[in-house]
């Protein structure tokens, strides 16, 4: 039987990997197509992000069973386990302020951007956008809101990437105030 | 990169907003869904089928589909494969995907196509690749068991 020549069965981590970049990337050539500008589809993606990363958090929590963050720093650690997990590689977290409500994330080789090339037309293009929307959504989920943007895109000619994450306000559990 | 959540949450994201962008005026618009699908089977077959051997026939390539496709995306092989011998094939799926995790029941049904498109178009640009064209359409019937037909052209 020919079959039993094929030594290969398709390695299922690096399917996943594979899939959800090129997924990912067929989405955005898709609003390209959509949309009239960059900016509108920058705005799409952080949208997306945002509608996962409420999701997602719930799952982050499941399999890592964290306890609650007591500080920023603490919440900068954590976004890096994420990163981990869900995109198989640490980011650097650097560029502190001197209050510590706000940090850097340094990307070097980014997966999603893998197989990608930006058009000249394309320049305001923020290709990860969704990765702003993910950590702010999931943010949201444990009572922080943050603001989060690219700083640097690796896309775009600069040397490394940077997602700058900035603390807000910490978001009061809504209560029932009909209760003395 | 490692979860398969990512892609879970991404296919959810994109269908709600692209139906959210097809608005009143074409509700049931799957066109972009599935071309986003056939975009993504295209490009991911070539890859992975770089250094199998040759398939000798039509009917191997649909085996193929059936099973190490099936298992690389949908997590497992596809329960039964049917054939008229005259280019048509039913492929079905009882646990799939995309549906498992989202309803057993059939009161959703109106809301099924939207999250079938996709992987529509995953079969036929896989199939498109490696020298098939044809039309997927899928049939449910009690979800999440999904019966995909798969018409080829000749």
């Amino acid at each position: 039987m020919s079959r039993q020549i094929n030594k290969n069965t398709i390695e299922t981590k690096k399917v996943n990997s594979d899939l959800f970049v090129l997924t990912y990337g067929a989405t955005i050539a898709q609003l390209v197509k959509e949309c009239e500008n960059a900016e509108e589809i920058n705005k799409q993606l952080d949208k997306m992000g945002y509608n996962i990363g409420l999701r997602l958090i719930e799952d982050f929590l499941a399999k890592t069973q964290m306890a609650k963050c007591h500080d920023f720093k603490d919440v900068a650690d954590k976004i890096q386990t994420a990163f981990r997990i869900y995109l198989g590689f640490a980011p650097t977290i650097t560029n502190w302020s001197t209050a510590n409500d706000e940090f850097s994330i340094i990307i070097d080789n980014n997966p999603l951007t893998e197989y990608v090339e930006l058009p000249d037309h394309l320049g305001n293009l923020r290709y990860c956008n969704m990765l702003c929307g993910v950590i702010r959504g999931a943010l949201e989920m444990i009572q922080i809101e943050a603001q989060v943007y690219f700083l640097q895109d690796s896309l775009r000619g600069d040397p490394v990437t940077e997602l700058r994450v900035k603390f807000l306000k910490k978001m009061e559990d809504a209560l029932p105030n009909s209760e003395d | 990169m490692a979860d398969d959540i990512l892609l879970d949450f991404l296919h959810m994201e994109f269908v709600s907003l692209f139906d959210e962008m097809n608005g009143e005026e074409k509700p049931n618009d799957l066109s972009r869904q599935e071309s986003i699908g056939y975009q993504v089977g295209f490009r991911f077959i070539k890859k992975y089928t770089r250094e199998w051997n040759r398939f000798k026939d039509e009917l191997e390539i649909i085996k193929f589909i059936c099973k190490e496709f099936w298992s690389a995306i949908f997590g497992k092989q596809a329960d039964t494969l049917r054939t008229n011998h005259q280019g048509i094939y039913v492929l079905i799926d009882n646990q799939f995907r995309f549906l498992k995790r989202m309803t057993d029941s059939q009161q959703y049904m109106d809301q099924i196509g939207k999250y079938l498109a996709f992987s529509c178009g995953l079969i036929r640009g896989a199939l498109f690749n490696l020298g098939i064209p044809s039309v997927v359409t899928t049939d449910v019937s009690q979800p999440p068991s999904v019966k995909f037909q798969i018409k080829i052209h000749t």
